[in-house]
């Protein structure tokens, strides 16, 4: 077969619209997540009995659940079960959202329990009160020790938006998939689509590079 | 007033009781030694006094405040007893000087150019001036725990807790914290040791407290103590550390 440039360079506007897409949706969603996932690995970790029962059901069902299901039920099923309507932009951004949390929630978890017990007693011995301890001395700790982790959790979910292609969400993987439909030229686009995947994909695992070198584990 | 006073304490860990009616008070500008087997309290005894850990019955007054008091007398009481750990327990993350200087700022909430000034005097104290800018990683034991009792110092406690303080060190290296934990009983501080440092028991300690137990066995002048021990369970245990 002959490969034909031609048609990587004409999809490429459309290509490039999806990538913009997948990159929000993972920021955004990656930014509530880390956010839910903190709170929730908090709540596991130093929280009273009720608010961690809530916790580890919440953790216990986004784990026990495939993402598309998840996706497919926030996109579908809500909507009848609560009577609104969710457009598929914020339907993948929640997906991601409470996807990535329940993962990050175990995350935030283990790191917080690695963290020497002598210093927290020291922050405590001085008459700090916990919340200070954890914001100034063990969060500070905890999240050198996630970097490599969450880093791990922002890649899996940047790839995982691939999977909003079953609601029509034109994110990369669904613009690769509309115009193959049209020109039939599989090897070309998806080429094209795999090859902006990894330069994203590089990008951040050099970002992520980059934060670790400047904040070492202690 | 005395600074600490324990009222029939008892301290449980589930069914096992580590400190059984307890009754103690120290005054102010002594320096009380305690030793005792592996197990016996010394620790817990130690803890409950800036309630690090909660006792389940009597009370423990500190400066006439109680442990049981609620967070506000909790809060006044851990301003007023500094604490040494044996693991040091420095914040990796800080500098020796911003270990010193986090108290003073974030507990006692002082401006960071007066909380500097003061950590500066403070780690000069304890002979580590030139060390200020080092990382805890950067440091040796002895002068970790330097930094640690510079860092109890610099909340301006009225009461020292030291959990055994040179254990974790090889034995050429503590004698510099012991130094530093002489000047402070030269200057009145009152202190609360739990040790195996006999030597520093004697010639420091204005008295010594054997626990066994969770009980308080012996209480008495240390030279006398260690002299001509009252009990052949002191006896023993004071071969054993030898
Ligand atoms: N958090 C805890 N949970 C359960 N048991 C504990 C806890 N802390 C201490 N203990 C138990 O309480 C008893 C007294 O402990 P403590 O640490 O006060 O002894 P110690 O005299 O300081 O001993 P050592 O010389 O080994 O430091 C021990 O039997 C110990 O196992
Ligand atoms: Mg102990």
């Amino acid at each position: 077969m002959d490969f034909q440039w031609s048609v990587i360079w004409e999809a490429l506007p459309n290509l490039l619209q999806g990538a913009r897409l997948t990159i929000l949706i993972a920021a955004v969603g990656l930014a509530g997540g880390l956010t839910l996932g903190a709170l929730a690995g908090m709540v596991r970790t130093y929280g009273p009995n009720s608010l961690d029962w809530l916790a580890r059901g919440y953790i216990l069902l986004i784990r026990g659940t495939p993402l598309v299901v998840q996706v497919m039920f926030i996109y579908f099923a809500l909507p009848i079960l609560a009577g609104v309507r969710i457009d598929g932009l914020t339907a993948a951004i929640l997906s991601i959202i409470i996807n990535s949390g329940a993962y990050v929630a175990e995350i935030v978890r283990g790191s917080l329990l690695s963290i020497p017990k002598g210093l927290q007693e020291a922050g405590l011995a001085m008459g700090l009160p916990f919340s200070k301890v954890l914001r100034l001395i063990i969060g500070p700790l905890a999240f050198r020790r996630m970097i490599p982790a969450l880093g791990n959790q922002c890649i899996t979910s940047l790839k995982d938006t691939s999977l909003f292609i079953v609601i029509g969400v034109g994110e990369l993987t669904r613009q690769g998939q509309e115009i193959m439909a049209e020109n039939y030229r599989a090897v070309e686009i998806w080429t094209a689509v795999a090859v902006i995947y990894l330069l994203i994909l590089t990008a951040m695992a050099y970002g992520l590079k980059y934060i670790e070198k400047r904040m070492p584990i202690l | 007033m005395s600074m600490v006073e324990f009222k029939q304490v008892v301290k449980s860990f589930g069914p096992l009781t580590v400190l059984d009616k307890v009754d103690l008070s120290i005054e102010p500008g002594e320096v009380v030694v305690i030793i005792g087997p592996s197990g016996s309290g010394k620790s817990t005894l130690l803890r409950c006094i800036n309630a690090l850990e909660t006792i389940q019955d009597g009370d423990i007054l500190v400066d006439g405040r109680s442990v049981r008091g609620g967070k506000e007398e909790i809060h006044q009481i851990r301003l007023e007893a500094g604490m040494v750990f044996q693991q040091f327990n420095l914040f990796p993350q800080m500098t020796a000087l911003e270990n010193v200087m986090f108290g003073p700022i974030n507990a006692r909430g002082m401006k960071k150019a007066e909380a500097r000034e003061l950590a500066l005097k403070i780690l000069t104290k304890v002979g580590l001036e030139t060390k200020a800018g080092h990382s805890p990683a950067q440091l040796s034991g002895g002068q970790q725990q330097r930094v640690a009792i510079a860092r109890a110092l610099a909340i301006r406690p009225a009461l020292m807790l030291f959990d055994e303080p040179t254990s974790a060190l090889d034995p050429e290296l503590r004698h510099e914290v012991l130094k530093v934990m002489r000047d402070l009983a030269a200057e009145n501080m009152t202190m609360v040791v739990v040790t195996h440092e006999i030597e520093f028991a004697r010639q420091v300690g204005s008295r010594l407290i054997f626990m066994e137990g969770g009980k308080i066995v012996h209480d008495g002048n240390p030279v006398e103590l260690l002299g001509n021990p009252p009990s052949s369970r002191l006896k023993d245990f004071l071969q054993h550390v030898h």
